[in-house]
């Protein structure tokens, strides 16, 4: 994703949304407004309540190919649906930037693959996961197996599914994460 | 961290033992000890809660799609589980308050901002069921759970503001809820401090000057945070490299890291040469007459013009430089320290950076104790997001697909075991290629140590000719040795497709440990040849300038082999595959041997430093306009590759084979040439030295002549550096160091060992209990 250092809150202490004192700031204040023009003011002083609809953040060139943006808009977005008002956009690019820590990736990468919002990755949470990514071109079996071997490995507790810590767990070993 | 649960029921124990089946008393027992904890932890969403679990049951209630396939999972995995198990399954601590801090806070505010979302309660029917029945998605605390609410938020910034400011910004930083929360939870937690501060403060409206300040000081920030935001862009190829890794994916994007690292080592040892060494000299020519004309040749040969220029040792001075007249009020420069000790000092920082470097990539890579989890790590992990072209995201999707279908079958065929016929032909193959492999090393060491002896005759006997000719026979072993160096990697990926080995990933490195085996056996045998050839040359010509001109000679050949087999390997492969052989697929970027190459290319320009001490300026060079070319060549030509890669990992690795066979070998050769090898005595600095050492001797000895007040630095030299017993000692205690980590390590290792073991147990415990609360409650339901 795209590589912006901001530190969250020194900008927060200081920009007050103008948007004009930083350039990364304002240069993703821009990217959204660029979005929806006649939507999205320049001024954001009185914190006007404006959204854009998942269609137009789903047709950005970062997201536009990946597999999991809708996922990745829904968990981001204040209603559930992938309606992003510009705070969550901001948190969407925070999260997703280099400089965010680890947890934090992991964290709402469980919630990116968690599909049904159970706060656990289940076989099934597992098998559109499986079938997003090979572009269903595995046959079910082969998706069954490959499921059954992720929670045999990851499975701390035995208790058949992912939980957050099983999740978190298992990144930790895996430095490639989400980059 | 989570206590272990000490869960004690008041179990009447039978005399006669414990019996497997609890008798009707003691049935009755447990249950009413059952009741009381349901009584104990009951709370008012009970009645909704089992009214969900009826509805579930018996009103096939429209549902959110997502949720839909949920009840009949439910009912899947627990086929018969009583209303009243689920019941205490749900108040399970580990699924009502969750484990991790993280989780905790984002459940809470998850929930809060969905309590405030919702204006009322949504109707029953369109409630989530979830498989594990929780209080999370409905508004149980609306009403008493608003001031709840409230007490808990003041609990979490009570909490933030006990931390220090640091600690309270790391640990906002690492919650995982929005940016507007986090902001509120800041000014909260500032804003109480300086709430709880302000009366012990005289109240005093701030004056002007106190204004002023505060304004310069929020005005200089910005500047600051404003440099640094701005600081990742004005990186060098910071564009280009984001192309390159959102079209080909990380692992190709390694390759063009590894070219950036080398380029800051190169520019570093580039820049501490220049000031401390060619700049003097520059600025103090010797007076010797150049009796060269410049032809082009020059570029190839490194000789001929360039042979008494400040790029070789021997034009360097060895005495003290004082100004080109005695008016100038120039200080004392004295040349041999300052040629040696830049040297010396820049190799050892070199060092330093590359273990630092080479310990953070490790770290960062390597986890103690973990065990494969190749499908879960495939799964969650193998999906490069940097990727955003359409065609590399199918492509990516096919990787997967296939790196999927390879685990599958390794482990299928790992569950099946071989035969031992199998096995032994298994072994026979892998040790007939590597007996090939160590024998085509061999030939080649032979083939080469045989041409420069010829070639040394030819050189010999051709000294009647002109010196333009004589120096063109000297491209002679560089062409054949970089030759070597192109043609050998595909013959041994050639070998590797016969051997075929079980894991693509053995196979990477299996690859890149028998190129590194041939070049590094190859350059330690030339480093051998031209120490050795020394002894052969005349009085008056400088052996040292001689190497270094044979070291710039590979270093110009290396380059020039480099972009022919870009130019055919890449270019003309994809015309011949999409033309002649009609295929769609293109030639892929074949990393491992190519980082190869650069880390060859570096050790050539270390071995060369010291007697050429402009390499690392045409090092540069060549680095610089290598990127360009690989670049374009890559956007032209190929495609990513489709073997499974582990960035970091392979990161990690090349900067270790950096570090060892690369920097370790120059080093060395540095040090010997340094410490045993006799100089020349028609030229270059330590002419009328036995060796180059001495002059960093003569001097201390000059010092503690000269200043006797500096008796302790000459002490420290006399009995700690040239003292071997210090060196033995230090050796020693860092030796010693080294096992303790080791062994503290191994103790880790087992350590979470147990702990793995100890979660299987629980686990297996805690299915055991609830098949026999099931029992329990199945048993009473039946009865009822």
């Amino acid at each position: 994703m795209s590589v912006i250092i901001f530190s969250l809150f020194t900008v927060k202490k200081v920009c007050n949304y103008k948007c004009q004192a930083f350039p990364s700031l304002s240069r993703l204040f821009y990217r959204y407004r660029d979005l929806a023009p006649q939507l999205v003011p320049l001024d954001y002083t009185n914190k006007p309540d404006v959204k854009l609809p998942y269609e137009l953040i789903g047709s950005m060139p970062e997201l536009k190919d990946n597999p999991f943006r809708q996922r990745i808009a829904e968990v981001f977005s204040a209603d559930g649906e992938g309606n992003m008002t510009l705070d969550d956009f901001l948190d969407m690019f925070s999260v997703l930037s280099e400089m965010a820590p680890r947890d934090l990736k992991a964290y709402y990468a469980f919630k990116i693959y968690d599909f049904n919002d159970d706060d656990y990755i289940c076989k099934l949470d597992l098998e559109k996961t499986v079938n997003k990514l090979t572009r269903n071109e595995l046959t079910p079996e082969e998706v069954c197996l490959v499921c059954d071997k992720v929670i045999d490995e990851a499975d701390q507790d035995n208790d058949g599914k992912l939980s957050l810590e099983d999740f978190q767990h298992m990144i930790v070993r895996a430095p490639d994460f989400l980059r | 961290m989570a206590q272990p649960l000490s869960f004690t029921l008041p179990v009447p124990v039978s005399r006669n033992g414990a019996s497997p089946d609890p008798s009707l008393a003691e049935e009755g027992a447990m249950h009413s000890s059952f009741h009381q904890l349901i009584q104990e932890q009951s709370a008012a969403g009970q009645e909704l809660e089992l009214q969900e679990l009826g509805g579930a049951e018996t009103v096939a209630a429209p549902a959110h799609q997502p949720e839909a396939w949920e009840e009949p999972e439910q009912r899947a995995e627990h086929p018969a589980f009583s209303s009243a198990t689920l019941q205490i399954l749900a108040k399970m601590p580990s699924r009502t308050i969750g484990r991790s801090r993280g989780a905790v806070i984002s459940q809470y505010f998850t929930r809060t901002a969905k309590l405030r979302r919702r204006s009322s309660r949504p109707p029953l029917d369109q409630v989530s069921r979830s498989s594990r029945p929780s209080f999370r998605h409905y508004d149980l605390e609306l009403d008493a759970g608003h001031a709840a609410e409230e007490d808990k938020r003041s609990l979490l910034v009570k909490e933030l503001q006990s931390l220090a400011s640091s600690q309270r910004d790391h640990m906002l930083r690492a919650m995982p809820v929005s940016l507007a929360e986090k902001r509120n939870l800041r000014q909260a937690s500032a804003g109480h401090r300086s709430a709880l501060r302000k009366p012990s403060m005289s109240r005093r409206p701030l004056s002007c000057c106190g204004q002023l300040k505060y304004c310069f000081i929020i005005w200089f920030r910005s500047l600051w945070y404003g440099f640094l935001s701005r600081l990742h862009s004005f990186q060098p190829w910071h564009y280009p490299l984001k192309q390159i890794g959102g079209r080909f994916g990380s692992s190709v994007l390694s390759y063009f890291l590894f070219l950036k690292t080398l380029l800051t080592f190169n520019g570093f040892l580039f820049l501490t040469l220049l000031i401390f060494v060619v700049a003097m000299q520059a600025a103090n020519p010797p007076a010797t007459s150049k009796s060269r004309l410049f032809t082009g040749l020059e570029l190839l040969t490194g000789a001929g013009y360039f042979t008494e220029t400040l790029m070789y040792y021997g034009y360097y001075s060895n005495f003290t430089l004082n100004g080109s007249s005695p008016q100038s009020s120039h200080l004392p420069y004295n040349m041999p320290l300052a040629y040696v000790f830049t040297v010396g000092v820049s190799f050892f920082i070199t060092c330093i950076m590359l273990v630092y470097s080479m310990s953070r990539s490790f770290g960062e890579s390597y986890r103690v104790g973990s065990t494969s989890g190749d499908f879960a790590i495939k799964v969650f992990c193998a999906w490069d997001h940097k990727v955003i072209q359409r065609d590399t995201v199918r492509l990516q999707s096919e990787n997967i697909r296939t790196q999927l279908k390879e685990l599958l079958a390794e482990w299928q065929a790992k569950s099946r075991p071989m035969s031992l016929g199998r096995r032994l032909g298994r072994m026979v193959v892998l040790s007939l290629a590597w007996a090939l492999v160590l024998g085509t090393v061999l030939v080649c060491v032979m083939a080469v140590y045989y041409f420069s002896k010829h070639m040394d005759k030819v050189y010999s006997r051709a000294s009647g000719s002109s010196e333009t000719q004589q120096e063109t026979l000297l491209l002679a072993l560089p062409v054949v040795v970089s030759l070597m160096n192109l043609v050998m990697p595909y013959l041994y990926n050639l070998l590797a497709a016969w051997e075929k080995q079980d894991s693509p990933v053995l196979e990477v490195y299996v690859a890149i440990c028998r190129n590194l085996i041939l070049k590094m056996v190859v350059l330690g045998l030339l480093c051998y040849h031209w120490l050795s050839r020394r002894a052969s040359y005349l009085e008056d010509k400088c052996w040292e300038t001689a190497v270094g001109q044979e070291l710039y000679r590979f270093v110009v050949m290396d380059f020039i082999f480099t972009l022919l087999d870009t130019f055919f390997g890449e270019l003309v492969w994809r015309l011949v595959l999409e033309k002649k052989l009609k295929r769609k697929q293109r030639p892929e970027f074949d990393i491992a041997r190519n980082v190869l190459e650069l880390i060859y290319g570096q050790t050539l320009t270390w071995l060369g430093v010291l007697f050429c001490p402009l390499l690392p300026a045409v090092q540069t060079l060549k680095l610089m306009l290598l990127f360009y070319i690989k670049k374009t060549s890559l956007m032209m030509n190929c495609q990513s590759p489709s073997k499974p890669w582990r960035a970091s990992h392979m990161s990690t690795i090349f900067i270790t084979l950096l570090c060892f066979p690369s920097f370790l070998g120059a080093a060395i050769f540095l040090s010997y040439t340094i410490w045993s090898v006799r100089p020349s005595k028609m030229c270059g600095p330590f002419r009328t030295m036995e060796t180059i050492y001495e002059s960093g001797k003569t001097w201390v000895r000059e010092l503690e002549k000269s200043s006797p007040s500096l008796t302790w630095f000459t002490w420290i030299h006399r009995y700690l550096v040239e003292n071997t017993f210090f060196l033995f000692f230090a050796a020693g205690i860092l030796l010693a160091v080294i096992y303790l980590h080791i062994q503290v390590v191994k103790g880790q290792r087992r350590v979470i060992q147990l702990l793995r073991e100890q979660i299987a147990n629980e686990g297996e415990d805690k299915i055991f209990l609830i098949q026999k609360l099931q029992c329990i409650y199945g048993k009473r339901e039946t009865h009822l």
